[in-house]
């Protein structure tokens, strides 16, 4: 009787054929939809590259990029996007020059110095600010600094570089420091007290100890809220002042590449040359951003990304 | 020891001290600016966009060239944008995050899939907008309409909700599934039956987060969903819709009467912010509160 039951439990299991080939059909449908996030970053540089590429039967390549005249609507139009690439690599360098100190010493200040309830009102409101719609910065910058900005300096309008950058500081201070808060944190305690145990001071600690255990997490941190400057649409479209010229002034108006996009589209007649131009405009930012990235993902290489700060 | 040279270490300990104490000082600034940057820009738009809120303000429409009225069109239409993104996102990226957790083996695929998700990550939110139009607009002939906007905002999300479901998959005790597996469940009975299930709250959480980013974006949704003004509330998912974000853009350049209309202007801004901001306060209190109970 025993082996009779055995008998048809291994009959049962051999019956049972379907259920690994049932698993593998499974695995192989979350595959597939797991490879819907390389499918959509393929179309996106698919479609970019056949709408941007027929302007280069208009202008070279080299006059596209390196040509000061952005005139897309003039007679004969001017399709020169130099100016709009160094207005968002302005920008970007501005805005990092304030996002950088700030968000990394915020980060320093949560994972070291901070008490656990100031940590806990601080990170949430880092990450709630994280999550402000860009638009809305974009109007508190253009309604309520640009006017301040205008008086403070005499300026003929507040839309400009140094607003914008401003502006889009305030974007990236919440990646930098959510990010290089995760690193900071995640640096071995043992690190930190020998370094205490060898009579250093909590500040020399960190110069010393912390930051360099944590510089892979920090400067990934440091590019992906730069990445983030230089994308950023709104923003630059509200509160840059919107001149496609190389600005000879910090408080001169610009037009960086994402503006001009935003801006121009829905202007640009179905497949002329203007629509063709601002697809290009976009095939360059999305090179940019995408070095941008690179870079990020080999530095975060060693160092595993956790969180949601970059998305 | 002489005792000279020991209040010398005291006086250089001292000095050091001192440092680190201004040091710090310029940590607490940092951290107050940023904290308080917050409360700065939501402050102002709060006081002066709270009188403009009333109810005639969030249930009727626009009117008089949208100088008056309200901007319950851009309500609805943003609610459907949003909506629309995560119930395209969320099956995709839960299904990416469970074979990213659950299935895929260390290798290339894998590092191919994780490169994808990275760098969608870190797209500009217009070049999906251009993305947007050029494929579900113009290639898929959506046309201008909800459909297209939600996928356009769906793929920018997808993102937030595969990283957010994979921390909570990771969170999930291994000894669940060896429980299960040991029970004779196969690896799919244990995800659908045991993994998934305990996972559910940090799949929520992601999908707020994932709904609050949407709700605010503008650029995606310029060119491929979002008009300056429809007379009426959107029909099918096939009509174009006005959208709080796009709204406040519009109203603040673009408008007939620019200085004239500032109060709807910040008090669009509140709704908007008040919509964006409470969705992500229920998600991290309820994310803070589950990770303290593990």
């Amino acid at each position: 009787m025993v082996s009779g039951s055995t008998e048809s439990l291994i009959a049962a299991i051999s019956s049972g054929e379907t259920r690994p080939r049932k698993e593998k059909i499974i695995r192989f449908i979350f595959l597939m939809i797991a490879t819907g996030s390389i499918v959509t970053l393929a179309l996106i540089v698919l479609f970019l590259v056949a709408e941007g590429i027929p302007i280069f039967k208009e202008t070279s390549p080299y006059q596209f990029i390196f040509g000061k005249l952005w005139y897309p609507t003039s007679d004969p139009p001017d399709f020169g996007i130099f100016a709009l690439i160094i207005a968002s690599l302005l920008v970007t360098a501005v805005s990092s020059l304030i996002s950088i100190p700030l968000g990394v010493l915020t980060a320093l200040y949560l994972a070291e110095i901070a008490r656990p309830k100031m940590r806990e009102i601080i990170k949430p409101a880092v990450e709630m600010f994280a999550s402000l719609p860009s638009v809305v910065i974009g109007f508190f910058g253009m309604v309520i600094v640009a006017p301040l900005l205008q008086d403070a300096f005499n300026l003929a309008t507040g839309l400009n570089l140094f607003n914008a950058s401003l502006m889009l500081a305030f974007m990236s201070v919440p990646t930098i420091t959510s990010i290089s808060e995760d690193a900071i944190f995640a640096v071995p305690r043992d690190l930190k007290e020998a370094s205490f145990a060898l009579g250093a001071t909590h500040l020399e600690t960190i110069v010393r100890v912390i930051i360099p255990a944590s510089i892979s997490g920090i400067a990934t941190a440091v590019i992906l809220g730069m990445s983030r400057a230089m994308g950023e649409t709104m923003v630059v479209l509200m509160v840059a002042g919107g001149a496609a010229m190389i600005p000879s002034s910090l408080f001169d108006p610009v037009r960086p590449m994402p503006a001009s996009i935003a801006a121009e589209m829905a202007e640009a007649p179905f497949r002329g040359d203007h629509y063709h131009a601002l697809f290009a405009t976009g095939i360059v930012l999305f090179l940019i951003t995408l070095i941008f990235n690179i870079i990020a993902e080999r530095i975060s290489h060693r160092y595993r990304q956790v969180g949601e700060a970059t998305l | 020891m002489k005792a000279s040279e020991f209040s010398s270490i005291s006086d250089s300990r001292k000095r050091r001290k001192a440092m680190e104490f201004i040091v710090f000082l310029f940590f607490r600034i940092s951290a107050l600016i940023c904290s308080f940057g917050l409360v700065i820009i939501v402050g102002f738009i709060a006081v002066k966009g709270l009188s403009s809120i009333t109810w005639t303000f969030l249930t009727q429409p626009p009117v008089k060239m949208m100088t008056e009225g309200g901007i319950l069109p851009c309500i609805m239409g943003t609610i459907y944008l949003s909506l629309g993104a995560i119930l395209i996102a969320v099956p995709i990226g839960v299904a990416s995050a469970v074979y990213l957790t659950e299935y895929a083996a260390p290798g290339r695929l894998l590092r191919a899939i994780r490169l994808g998700i990275n760098n969608l990550a870190g797209i500009p939110s217009v070049i999906f907008g251009l993305f947007g139009l050029a494929f579900f607009v113009i290639y898929l002939g959506m046309g201008v309409s909800i459909l297209a906007g939600a996928c356009t905002l769906s793929a920018l999300t997808l993102p937030v909700v595969i990283s957010s479901t994979e921390e909570a998959l990771r969170a999930v005790p291994q000894t669940y599934r060896e429980a299960s597996l040991g029970l004779g469940a196969t690896k799919w009975q244990t995800i659908y039956r045991v993994v998934l299930p305990s996972a559910l709250p940090g799949i929520l959480t992601g999908t707020i987060l994932g709904l609050g980013r949407a709700a605010g974006e503008t650029a995606p949704i310029m060119f491929t969903a979002a008009v300056f003004f429809t007379p009426s509330l959107p029909s099918s998912i096939f009509d174009e819709v006005m959208a709080l974000p796009y709204h406040i853009y519009v109203l603040a350049t673009a408008g007939t009467e620019i200085e004239k209309t500032r109060p709807l202007q910040f008090g669009t801004a509140l709704v908007l912010i008040m919509l964006v901001l409470g969705l992500n306060l229920v998600a991290i209190i309820y994310r803070s509160k589950l990770r303290r109970r593990k």
